[in-house]
């Protein structure tokens, strides 16, 4: 069980969480995408958070004896296991929305891993340095087509400034801290996401005005994925994920 | 959507020192989409270091109609090749 487990352990997997989830996500638009150049551009990207998932569990199963390997924490975990945010397992929808999500994680992890790879552990630092290396790409790539969406035509306008308003109430969850953030400025890590909370909603507000789009007055936050308590669209997500490991125990392939 | 985007040719060059090569096309609306397209599309296996896009419209093409007369005379004139020079070492990427 997750909650009998170390916070360096449920920090690591937290992370990897978010990556994980994110990926299958986004993995969903592969062979799917607008153009060519973007089902490629945005494979890459899942291709590259899946790669992070990978690296942070497998640091975090160094730290434990009941799992062995990345595979089994992606794969053997249900719902109330899983730690990753809300924000990362809605659903795709239009194009619009899956750029408008992206750019909202994109942003804060790029700011947050910038901080995290100044950790005095060597091993989540050298981890963080990939990840910020990538997604200072992804938070280009995301940012550069909200605002050419939200800027091109008034039906774009709308999608987005829709997508906004349903991810925004979701979107709060990346700067709280959870119990194992907070354990571990106890262990060398000098970051936690509230830390970064201003810069990011500052961040956010003047890039998105700056793309003719409007902060939604939706005050009332939805979280609970840090603690295992997820929207309904977590367990679609493993059913697909997890079914051959579920299926059949440690197939290789 | 893509048939309204303009053609761009890549050029990629893959370590420092050699020259730019022609990689592919690919769509975009404009430069800076055709350069994130390149990279996305073209530089996935560290293909290189160093990406131009070009509009393929700008690009003039010979005609491979007087394919005859614009190659075929450069066939017999063996002499036009530095292959009878001693290269130094110094000279590297010949």
């Amino acid at each position: 069980m997750l909650k009998d487990q170390s916070p360096y352990f449920r920090f690591l997997v937290q992370l990897g969480d978010d990556a994980l989830i994110l990926s299958q996500r986004t993995s969903e638009w592969c062979g799917h995408g607008p153009v060519l150049e973007q089902d490629i551009a945005l494979t890459n990207i899942t291709l590259d958070i899946l790669g992070q998932a990978r690296l942070w569990y497998q640091l975090a199963v160094d730290q434990t004896q009941d799992f062995k390997d990345e595979d089994q924490l992606a794969y053997t975990r249900d719902s109330r296991e899983m730690t990753n945010i809300l924000l990362v397992e809605q659903p795709n929808g239009h194009w619009g929305m899956t750029v408008m999500r992206q750019y909202l994680y994109d942003t804060f992890k790029k700011m947050y891993y910038a901080r995290l790879e100044e950790s005095g552990q060597a091993s989540i630092s050298e981890i963080a340095h990939k990840c910020r290396v990538e997604t200072t790409y992804h938070h280009q790539w995301s940012s550069e087509w909200v605002r050419r969406l939200a800027l091109g035509t008034d039906e774009g306008n709308d999608k987005m400034q829709h997508a906004l308003n349903t991810l925004w109430r979701y979107h709060q969850e990346i700067t709280q801290d959870s119990e194992a953030d907070i354990a571990m400025l106890n262990e060398g890590i000098t970051v936690t996401p509230s830390m970064i909370r201003e810069d990011y909603q500052q961040e956010i507000k003047t890039y998105l005005e700056s793309c003719g789009l409007s902060i939604p007055d939706i005050r009332n936050e939805i979280t609970g994925g840090r603690k295992g308590i997820h929207t309904e669209h977590l367990g679609y997500i493993l059913a697909e994920m997890q079914y051959m490991q579920r299926a059949y125990p440690n197939l290789e392939w | 959507m893509n048939s309204n985007w303009p053609l761009w040719e890549v050029f990629i060059r893959s370590k420092n020192g050699l020259q730019h090569k022609h990689v592919g096309s690919l769509h975009a609306p404009d430069a800076k989409m055709a350069l994130e397209n390149a990279r996305d599309v073209y530089t996935r296996r560290l293909e290189g270091n160093s990406i131009w896009v070009v509009p393929s419209n700008y690009i003039t093409a010979s005609d491979p109609q007087q394919n005859e007369e614009y190659f075929e005379p450069a066939e017999s004139k063996i002499y036009r090749h530095p292959t009878f020079y001693e290269l130094p070492d110094e000279v590297k990427h010949m």
